[in-house]
């Protein structure tokens, strides 16, 4: 499981808990807006060697097999695959 | 120390967080997430990653999660373990993301105190060496002439006169069961210490440094890089303290230059030589020391 966008966004009064507690990995909004530049991937470049998926702060990139695929609704576009990639695969534009 | 990747938890649990773009603590709770698992509480005291992890009902961890007080990490931690236990739970990892304020300075009474109960808890301290949530003030960790607000460089003083606390050395005098050092740039040897910190009984710390790229001034592209320079550098070094004895997990042999790394971040650039040529005399003095007392 990891945290997922739910459709409805806004709450009303009585739906807010009175407890502390919530529930775990509910989103609503999305990063993308936060990007300037967008990563993208050359299938024929990459070796799958899964460097991008592991330093990525953001956990956007997730391998398919040994190609990496890209959540575009929460990346920041802040380019560190792109620089990790040893085969220079990810280009930023 | 090896780390397979393929054999890394392929779900996300802090996902969709609201930290800057190449946020380094981010980095450093994602990957010590993914090894401690689903069944796992996290402790978070205020500081970046609890403020950029629930913004109600944005709730970006996937396993349990809870703020504590800034103070309180460690104490927080004792109650959670220690509540898990009594209602018959064995399998779960009780885990504390405290920044570096929230370690050295605020919250390191309670860490103290869990260390010396020998509570069976990880904590991990991401060090991005100032208040960077509330708009980089000094803390205890921030190192000798960086400039933040509270320490800001002019004519006469050229941003933190104090050298950093030695946190890790801090928690190893307690003679605690595990510490050790990391940094978000060699994340293989991050994992593998997390990996081998959850298999251990009894209080374990972590100190990580994860760059910040809003307050160390560096695009926000480098974070992995300068994290890598650091410890390339002698500036930073990797470490375990494990049944009292302490050991050097990577000699960098020959320095890279530490003038190329500081001079890289803004928070770095009023150095003048005499104040570089002081750092690197110092980071001189403590490697002598390791490499003559540490295995």
């Amino acid at each position: 499981m990891k945290p997922y966008i739910r459709e409805k966004s806004t709450f009303t009064f009585d739906e807010i808990p009175e407890e502390t507690c919530f529930e775990a990995g509910y989103l609503v909004t999305v990063n993308s807006g936060w990007r300037s530049v967008t990563p993208y991937v050359d299938a024929d470049r990459c070796i799958g060697c899964s460097q991008c998926y592991l330093y990525c702060p953001d956990g956007v990139i997730s391998m398919d097999g040994k190609v990496p695929v890209l959540d575009y609704d929460f990346c920041k576009g802040c380019g560190i695959c792109s620089k990790i990639c040893p085969r220079q695969a990810i280009e930023m534009r | 120390m090896k780390m397979n990747i393929n054999a890394l938890d392929r779900n996300e649990y802090f996902y969709g967080h609201k930290a800057c773009a190449g946020c380094g603590g981010s980095l450093a709770v994602r990957a010590a997430l993914k090894v401690l698992g689903e069944r796992t509480a996290a402790v978070l005291p205020a500081g970046c990653m609890s403020a950029v992890g629930f913004n109600f009902p944005q709730l970006c961890f996937g396993n349990n999660a809870i703020i504590s007080m800034f103070a309180g990490t460690a104490s927080m931690l004792t109650g959670v373990e220690a509540g898990l236990r009594r209602k018959g739970h064995r399998d779960f990892h009780a885990v504390g993301f405290a920044g570096d304020g929230g370690t050295a300075d605020i919250g390191i009474q309670a860490l103290s105190g869990a260390i010396d109960r020998g509570d069976d808890i990880i904590y991990i301290c991401y060090d991005n060496e100032a208040y960077m949530n509330t708009g980089i003030q000094k803390s205890g960790l921030t190192p000798y002439g960086a400039r933040t607000t509270t320490t800001p460089a002019g004519a006469n003083i050229h941003g933190n006169i104090r050298p950093k606390k030695n946190m890790f050395e801090i928690a190893a005098a307690h003679d605690i069961p595990y510490a050790a050092t990391a940094t978000v740039g060699y994340l293989n040897d991050f994992i593998s210490k997390v990996e081998k910190a959850s298999k251990i009984k009894g209080t374990k710390y972590i100190h990580v440094i994860a760059p910040c790229p809003t307050g160390w001034g560096i695009p926000v592209s480098d974070t992995v890089e300068v994290a890598r320079e650091i410890v390339d550098c002698g500036l930073w070094y990797l470490a375990e303290y494990e049944n009292g004895e302490y050991k050097l997990d990577r000699d960098p042999g020959e320095f890279a230059s530490a003038e190329n790394y500081l001079r890289r971040q803004g928070r770095f650039r009023h150095l003048t030589d005499q104040d570089i040529h002081t750092i690197i005399t110092s980071r001189d003095r403590k490697w002598e020391k390791i490499r003559k007392e540490w295995k």
